[in-house]
Parts: C-alpha cells; sequence; structure tokens
C-alpha cells in the first residue's frame, strides 16, 4: 500500500480491493511505527478517521454515491480551522483553542468524503522554513532525521514522505507547500491567489496566503485541487469562477503540451548549490527532449522580493496576529493584573521568538513615518515583480526554477541565523507576491541522497497547465517513486 | 472674565451614525439593540482566528445615499483599511475602517438658523467603518465584553470647522439626524446610541488688537443633543478662563482630547497630542476594493428624496406656514408626508398643520409612536379642515373629534360631530337669545363692559364664557360677539 498514489488507493476502495477502513488502518500503523521518529503530526483522530472510513465503506458496499477522495486516508496542516479537535497554528497561544467551525477547503475535504487522519506541525503561524520554529514539537525529515523537513508545512510534507497519509494540505505565504514538499521529495503545489478559498485557514499574510496540497504524484495533487478550488461567498478574495473557471485538472493530465517553450533565469539561479543547479540542468535536458523550447530570461527584480515580502507578509501579520491578546481566547497570563498586562503577558509568554520578531518587524514597517519608506515601496516592488513575471509569460508559458538553494539542511543549522534562513525562501517567494500558481516535483538527489525539487511557475489561473507541463517530467523520471529508508 | 475678551468660537464635528442595515457590516450576524449580551455574534465578528470579512452591499449603498444627500462627491474607487489599536470591545484589535480613499469627500450640508434662515457646512469626508463592543464594568475585580454590536456599520461624517456656536453645533446634529431618518438608513436613536458625536472645539482670541487662537480640544463621544450642546458652551467658557490665565495658543498649546462628564456638566482631559495613538494604517488584504459606478450608483442616486430643510423652507413659501411649524411637520418624514397628502386632497395647510402639530402629534406622542401610526386616514382630516374652515365646528371641537377618532378611525369626523353635538351653534336667531339671558343674568359684567374701562374686556370675555357654557361650547364665539357687540356697544 505503500507505492499506492491516492488516485490509485481511491480507485482500489471504489472497486472494492481495498476497504478504506483497511488503508486506514494501514496508515495508523505506519504512525504507530514512524511517527515517534518523524513527528508529523500535532493531533491525531484514529476513531474519527475510522468511523469515517468505516461509513465510507458502507456507502460503497450499497453502491451509493461518494466523494472524489472517498476513503483516502489525508491530513491537514494545523493552522486550518476544523470542528474537530484543537486547530494550534504549533502555538502555545492557541494551544487549547477549539474552532467552531470548519475552514472551506477542510469541509470540501469532509464533503469529498476524505478520511482525516490528522493534523500536522507546522513553524508557529506558518512563519518559518524548517518547522523548528513550531511552538509544540519537532518534525525531522523522513529522509534524514538529523535534517529539518522544511517548512513551514513541514509536518504535512513529512507525513506524506514519511507514509503517514496519502495526501495532505499545506499553505503557502512565501513557499511553505513548495520548499518542504522539495526537501521531503513529495510534490507540493501553491495555487494561484484566489484560487482556494482561505476562510478558515489563519492569516499569517494575508495576501500571500493559499492553501494547496502536498502529495505523492502530479495526478494526487490535480485530485486534491478538484476538490478545493472555487469560488467561496465568505472568502472575498477568492475568485469568482466567471472570470476564472474551475475545471478538472485530471481530464487532461497525461497530455503533453506540444511546442511548449518554457523558461530558465540563469543568473538569478545561480545563487543554488551546484548540485541543485545540476539537478535543474538535467531536467532542462529532458523537456528538450520532449520538444520543449527552453529560453533564457531575465527578471531584474526577482532580487528583491525577499526584502519586499519580509515587509508585506510581517507587516500584515503584525495586524492579523493582533488579535491573540488572552482576551477573548487563547492562552492568557495568570501574571496580568490589569487589561494591559493581559495583553503583553499573555503575548510575550506564548508566542515564540520568530513569531515576535516579524510582530516586531511588521509593526515597524506600518508605523507612522516609516510606512512610506517600508510597507508602501515594497507594495511598488511587488508590482514590478508582477510586471517581471507578465512580461515574461508574454515569452513562455511557464518558468523553471530552483525550489531552494540547497537540500534539507540540518536541524539547528540556521536558527540563530534569521537572515540566512529567509534565504531559503529565495526562489518561492516570487509566485506569492505574483499571486500566481507554483509547484515543486521531485527531480533527482544530492551526495548525501536528498531530494531536491524542481520549482514551475505558469501564469495565473492556468493550474491545468502547469498540472501538465509537471506531468510530462513526472513521466520520463522516477525520482516520485523513491522512498525514504524509514518505509523500508 | 469672559468680558473682557472679545472672541469667536470655531466647531468641527465628527458624527457617527449607526446604519439601520439588517445584518451587520462584515458578517450575517443581525443587527439588533437590547438583546442578550454576546447573543449576536459569530466566529467572524467575534474575530475568531481565520474567518474573514465580507462587505454588506446595503451598507454601502446607505453610507453613498447619505453621502450624495450631503452634496459629497463620490470616490468611484474606494477601498477598506485597517485601523489598529488594542482594547478589549475590539477583539481583531483593529478596525476596520476608510483612511485614505474614503467612499465620499466635499459636500455640504444646509443647516436652519433663526428666522428661517440657513448656513451651509462643509463636509470634508464621510467614510464606512465597523463599531466596536461595549466593555462592561460589574462590581468585582473583573471587566465584562459584550460583543453585539461589533461590527455593526458605521457612517463617520466629518466637517470643516465651520461652526460658530454651540446652537449651530446642535442645530447640525438635529438637522443630520433628521436626514438620515428621511433617507431610512437610520433610526438615529440617540438613548440607543445611533448617533455619536464629537467637536473639535477652539476660540480666535481678540486681546488688545490681536488675534491668539486656543489649542484644539476634541471632545470624545457625546451621544445627546444636550451634551452637546453643553460641552461646547462648557469649553468655550474654558478656553477663555484658561487662555486668560496661561496665555497658551495653538502654537504653543497641544491638541487634547477630553471627555464629558454628563453630571457634573464639564469636560475633563483624556490625553494630549504627543501621546497620540500611531494607528498604522495600512489596506484591509482581506477585502477587494469597491468600484462605485454605473448602474449601481445609479440606483442609489434614484433613492434619494427632498431632504428636510428644503421642505420645511417650501412649507414656509408655499403654504405660508411659520418655520418654527414646518420644522415641527418636517422633522419626520412621515408626518410630513401626510401633511401632503391631506393637502393634496383638498384640506387647508395651516389648518392641516395645526391640527397634525397639535392634536396628532401631541396623541402621538402619548402613544409614543409616529403620526401615520394612529392610522387615522387622510380624508378624515381633509373633513375636518373643512368643517373648522367654514364654521361647522370648532377648533376646540375638532381637538374633541381627533381624540375620537383615534378610538374609532373608521368613523368621519362629520358623524362623529353629529353624534357629540360638536356641531357649532352659529344661527344668530338661537344665540340671541341665550345672549340675553345672559345679559339679564349677570347686571355687574354688562355695566363694567358699557363703562368702557380697564374692566371692559375682561367683562366682555366672562359673558361670551357664560354663553358658551349655556351651549356646553357649542356656540360659534365669532356670531356671539357680534350679538354682544350689537346689543352693549
Amino acid at each position: 500500500m505503500e507505492d499506492l498514489s491516492a488516485i490509485q488507493l481511491r480507485e482500489k476502495i471504489a472497486a472494492g480491493e481495498i476497504s478504506s477502513v483497511e488503508a486506514t488502518e494501514a496508515i495508523f500503523k505506519s504512525i504507530e511505527e514512524r511517527e515517534p521518529v518523524i513527528g508529523a503530526y500535532i493531533s491525531i483522530y484514529r476513531d474519527k478517521a475510522l468511523e469515517k472510513a468505516a461509513e465510507v465503506d458502507k456507502r460503497i458496499a450499497a453502491g451509493e454515491p461518494t466523494g472524489q477522495l472517498a476513503g483516502v486516508p489525508v491530513a491537514v496542516k494545523d493552522n486550518m480551522c476544523t470542528t474537530f479537535g484543537a486547530t494550534t497554528c504549533a502555538s502555545k497561544i492557541l494551544e487549547n483553542f477549539h474552532a467552531p467551525y470548519n475552514a472551506t477547503a477542510v469541509q470540501k475535504l469532509i464533503s469529498a468524503d476524505a478520511v482525516i487522519v490528522g493534523k500536522t506541525n507546522m513553524d508557529e503561524f506558518a512563519m518559518g522554513s524548517s518547522t523548528e520554529n513550531s511552538g509544540l514539537k519537532q518534525t525531522v525529515n523522513p529522509w534524514d532525521h538529523s535534517r529539518v523537513p522544511g517548512g513551514s508545512s513541514g509536518g504535512s510534507a513529512a507525513a506524506v514522505a514519511g507514509g503517514l497519509c496519502f495526501a495532505a494540505l499545506g499553505s503557502d505565504t512565501g513557499g511553505s507547500i513548495r520548499q518542504p514538499a522539495g526537501f521531503c521529495g513529495v510534490v507540493g503545489l501553491k495555487p494561484t491567489y484566489g484560487r482556494v478559498s482561505r476562510f478558515g485557514l489563519v492569516a499569517y499574510g494575508s495576501s500571500l496566503d493559499q492553501i494547496g496540497p502536498i502529495t505523492r504524484t502530479v495526478a494526487d495533487a490535480a485530485l486534491m485541487l478538484n476538490v478545493i478550488a472555487g469560488h467561496d461567498s465568505r472568502d472575498s478574495t477568492s475568485v469568482n469562477e466567471s472570470v476564472a473557471p474551475v475545471c478538472d485538472y485530471l481530464e487532461k493530465l497525461d497530455e503533453p503540451i506540444e511546442r511548449l517553450k518554457i523558461a530558465v533565469v540563469p543568473e538569478f539561479n545561480a545563487g543554488a548549490d551546484q548540485q541543485v543547479q545540476k539537478a535543474l540542468t538535467d531536467t532542462i535536458e529532458i523537456y528538450r527532449a520532449l520538444g520543449a523550447e527552453v529560453i533564457e530570461i531575465t527578471m531584474p527584480h526577482l532580487d528583491y522580493a525577499i526584502a519586499a515580502y519580509y515587509v508585506i507578509a510581517t507587516a500584515e501579520a503584525s495586524s492579523n496576529l493582533a488579535r491573540y491578546d488572552g482576551v477573548h481566547y487563547g492562552h492568557r497570563s495568570e501574571k496580568a493584573d490589569d487589561y494591559i498586562e493581559v495583553y503583553s503577558k499573555s503575548r510575550a509568554e506564548a508566542f515564540g521568538q520568530e513569531v515576535k520578531r516579524r510582530i516586531m518587524l511588521g509593526t515597524y514597517a506600518l508605523s507612522s513615518g516609516y510606512y512610506d519608506a517600508y510597507y508602501l515601496k515594497a507594495l511598488k516592488v511587488r508590482n514590478l515583480i508582477r510586471a517581471d513575471f507578465t512580461s515574461a509569460f508574454e515569452k513562455c508559458e511557464a518558468i523553471l526554477m530552483p525550489v531552494s538553494p540547497t537540500a534539507a539542511f540540518k536541524i539547528g543549522e540556521k536558527v540563530d541565523d534569521p537572515l540566512k534562513m529567509y534565504l531559503s525562501d529565495i526562489y518561492t517567494i516570487a509566485a506569492n507576491l505574483a499571486g500566481i500558481p507554483a509547484i515543486s516535483v521531485p527531480c533527482g538527489f544530492d551526495d548525501n541522497d536528498l531530494p531536491i525539487g524542481l520549482q514551475i511557475l505558469s501564469p495565473a489561473f492556468t493550474e491545468d497547465k502547469l498540472l501538465r507541463i509537471a506531468r510530462m517530467f513526472e513521466m520520463q523520471t522516477d525520482w516520485h517513486t523513491k522512498k525514504p529508508a524509514v518505509i523500508n | 472674565m469672559s468680558n473682557e475678551v472679545q472672541y469667536k468660537v470655531v466647531v468641527g464635528l465628527e458624527i457617527h451614525v449607526q446604519l439601520c442595515t439588517q445584518s451587520k457590516m462584515f458578517c450575517s450576524c443581525a443587527v439588533q439593540f437590547g438583546q442578550k449580551p454576546n447573543s449576536r455574534v459569530c466566529p467572524v465578528c467575534l474575530g475568531m482566528p481565520g474567518v474573514l470579512p465580507v462587505m454588506n452591499r446595503q451598507a454601502v449603498e446607505y453610507a453613498v445615499l447619505v453621502a450624495m444627500a450631503l452634496n459629497c462627491e463620490i470616490a468611484g474607487h474606494t477601498k477598506w483599511d485597517r485601523k489598529s489599536y488594542y482594547y478589549p470591545d475590539l477583539p481583531k484589535n483593529y478596525q476596520i475602517s476608510q483612511y485614505d480613499l474614503p467612499l465620499s469627500s466635499n459636500g455640504f450640508i444646509e443647516i436652519p438658523l433663526e428666522k428661517g434662515q440657513t448656513k451651509r457646512i462643509r463636509i470634508i469626508r464621510a467614510h464606512l467603518e465597523e463599531d466596536a463592543g461595549k466593555n462592561l464594568h460589574p462590581t468585582g475585580n473583573f471587566s465584562q465584553v459584550d460583543l453585539n454590536r461589533t461590527g455593526t456599520p458605521l457612517l463617520e461624517i466629518v466637517t470643516e470647522p465651520d461652526m460658530s456656536s454651540a446652537a449651530e453645533v446642535r442645530a447640525l446634529a438635529i438637522e443630520l439626524q433628521r436626514m438620515v431618518r428621511y433617507l431610512g438608513v437610520s433610526e438615529a436613536d440617540m438613548q440607543k446610541g445611533h448617533m455619536r458625536f464629537e467637536p473639535n472645539i477652539n476660540l480666535v482670541i481678540n486681546k488688545d488688537g490681536k488675534e491668539y487662537k486656543t489649542p484644539i480640544v476634541e471632545v470624545k463621544n457625546l451621544n445627546s443633543f444636550r451634551a452637546l450642546e453643553r460641552s461646547v458652551e462648557y469649553e468655550i467658557q474654558r478656553q477663555i478662563d484658561e487662555f486668560l490665565e496661561t496665555g497658551k495658543t495653538i502654537e504653543t498649546g497641544n491638541k487634547s482630547t477630553r471627555g464629558w462628564d454628563d453630571e457634573r456638566e464639564v469636560t475633563v482631559l483624556q490625553r494630549e497630542k504627543e501621546d497620540a495613538p500611531d494607528y498604522r494604517y495600512f489596506p484591509d488584504p482581506d477585502l477587494v476594493p469597491v468600484e462605485l459606478t454605473g448602474q449601481w450608483l445609479d440606483n442609489i442616486r434614484s433613492r434619494l428624496c427632498e431632504l428636510p430643510i428644503k421642505r420645511q423652507i417650501r412649507y414656509v413659501n408655499e403654504y405660508k406656514l411659520s418655520d418654527y411649524d414646518a420644522g415641527v411637520l418636517t422633522a419626520e418624514r412621515s408626518t410630513a408626508d401626510f401633511f401632503e397628502e391631506v393637502v393634496a386632497q383638498g384640506g387647508d395647510p395651516k389648518r392641516a398643520c395645526n391640527i397634525i402639530t397639535q392634536d396628532l402629534l401631541k396623541l402621538a406622542n402619548e402613544k409614543g409612536c409616529s403620526v401615520v401610526d394612529l392610522e387615522i386616514p387622510a380624508a378624515h382630516i381633509v373633513e375636518l379642515c373643512k368643517m373648522v374652515v367654514t364654521g361647522v365646528v370648532s377648533a376646540t371641537a375638532a381637538t374633541t373629534i381627533t381624540n375620537i377618532m383615534l378610538a374609532s378611525p373608521d368613523k368621519g369626523p362629520q358623524d362623529i360631530a353629529n353624534e357629540h353635538n360638536l356641531i357649532q351653534k352659529s344661527d344668530a336667531g338661537e344665540l340671541e337669545t341665550i345672549v340675553d339671558q345672559v345679559i339679564d343674568e349677570n347686571a355687574k359684567a354688562v355695566d363694567d363692559v358699557k363703562s368702557g374701562g380697564k374692566k371692559s374686556k375682561k367683562a366682555r370675555g366672562f359673558l361670551l364664557g357664560q354663553v358658551m357654557q349655556k351651549t356646553k361650547g357649542q356656540a360659534n364665539p365669532k356670531v356671539v360677539s357680534q350679538i354682544l357687540a350689537k346689543k352693549l356697544g
């Protein structure tokens, strides 16, 4: 069962070859064995999952219609609200917070008859690139337990790579789906901003956040997107389908794109590790062999993406996280003597270092007298980056890039140097600033046998094409079939 | 001390008006006053993790309607901003408001002054925002928060400092209340906090031939016309005293914020500008900008009606009503509409005005409702007007008739007058007999009248009263007076 994709499992369940209960129990067996090492989950819902699996089995046996993910065990990042269990954002401030509603994306999984196994670890409030900023636990990379799984959706990526679920939801503000997917050798898709509802996704950087799948294959990413995509009247920033229709992303997935024109940005990629660059060069050759034309372009403003991102994301975060004040819900300091102290002490006690750092950065950037120099300027840079992509996509249908400059780094390696940590997002941030979709697919291994990710970016609302381009590559390679030793 | 200096008063006003939309500004919770605490809330207005606001179009339409009535320019493109501050009644610790691109700006409002005069007060801007909840402080070592009001749509209107007296400030407040009620966008009930005022006050003092401006004071959160007027009056005197004592001017003193102590009727310093908060405004990324153009705007514009001040002036000019009566009639739109219906059906405007402002409004106030809620058909008032004008009934009898109509609105005034013997006796022959009788019975008064002295007028009134008493009030006083004059000279 470890070798099955979500789609294959779904088909076997539908055909009665495997029951959902069997598949779910197998997942819990793997969790029992490996979770103590990997630490992907913050919470696990065994009874609830088995109950749902049994219900799906019953409905299939009775010949009743079932959803697109009928019986498939999946995981959800713990920054999406669920009416069951806690929604912690891996923060002490929300450690015991129980949401009164389901996030739209979660509700769609439930409606598609997915079996939700548990909620995964992450960097606190999705702020980080290694999941080391979790306020609750440590997750390790299934390929090398001394290394990070990436972040912030490190728990979701490690769960998929470690065989602890068949697919998972992550969220991506600056690379938080793609980078951990790359580090863990799985597929990660960040859809176009507005493609998937953010309702119920605990906000970090609202203009950048987007929910997306982390899966074993490109087809599974397409399946998951089929389930979660679409307009939501509760999210004003989710795009109306009359403007950008949602399609069946699986329908033409295996059809290669004729006369594909893709671009690379050589000077930008030069900053990556030699082995990452080599994997990218090999990838380009595969696309050439498939008949694609590969052109070289320049994107002059990409160098400023990190700076702009850390102003915009932190500014929004400083406001988004203001509500965690100990007054209405969440951690409240026992040492507060007045209401000001309820705020300051509750927040001081329960927020982690990185969250505090970003709140401070963002507060500063929005302060009177600094707004123009920081926030407004960052917005201008963001527009220039958007313009870079617009002109790039006049020349090509997709852009290839590394996911990150290196493969997974050692636990603790960058925790004392936030700037170094921030640089690991250098290739992923631009897609968030531009709001365009981007996917991470496995494209090789480095000398340490650590997975390397390929990133493909395409114009807004062209996920169908993006997935097909990724699938073209996947069909020619077997990187996605490799499993970490922990599974064998 | 104030006698020693000459001064001009400069007041600008910030007004918050609660719009009477069905649901809140950014969620579907009902807007309802006086409910059990925290019973009109949902994850969105509670600011729970992960929630997102969705704009209430009705609130935008109401706001635009007021902006149009205020002669404002409507922004084609407007957006939402977050205003950050920490307070327990603000669950997100930011308020969704509008900062640099408000939905409207550059308007004006005409306010009524004494003797039918009006004054134009310029409007800087009018924008939408969400209200906060309420902190409650029961006895004990804790406070409570009621979030029912959280997220209620508020229209903030900011005027230029064009008002030069407490009376003008009050006039603007009342005019605005009348306007939003006319437009049907707010109940504007002061007791429910639907309107809150924040005047900015300073003085231009002329002393020894030189002009000095006093530091600007903003008085926060006034929720009655009286508090508004009294606080401005108080501030004027306080600023004069302060200037004479300290010599502080706008250049040397700080802008300050003061609160109003309703019991002591004084303003109390809250904070000075140095510690003014930094609200860190920035565009709310959860909401999309609003394009106020085309058909949508036209539809809103079509809902504009004749504004109360215009109506008031028209009543004075067209119907020759007094400014005061015209003001009373136009205070409420439904009352003015009712008046116009009566006039349109042939009712005499002055009679109609008297019956409505004196009789019907009194009855309505007693019942705590509007004139139209009395459900007396306009046609009956038209008939009653005619009866008074033609002398069929007296004005006093008209009052009695309206009182009876209230109990049985189906009955016409003529039937009521007949049933209750309210038809005026105007027959000179019949009345003459009674007058003679009264003259016989009151020799002293008759002498007084004849003497023509000081007592004459009083005695004449007395005799008229006697006739009225004998006829149970049904005698036409005009006719009786004529007969008395004929008989006694």
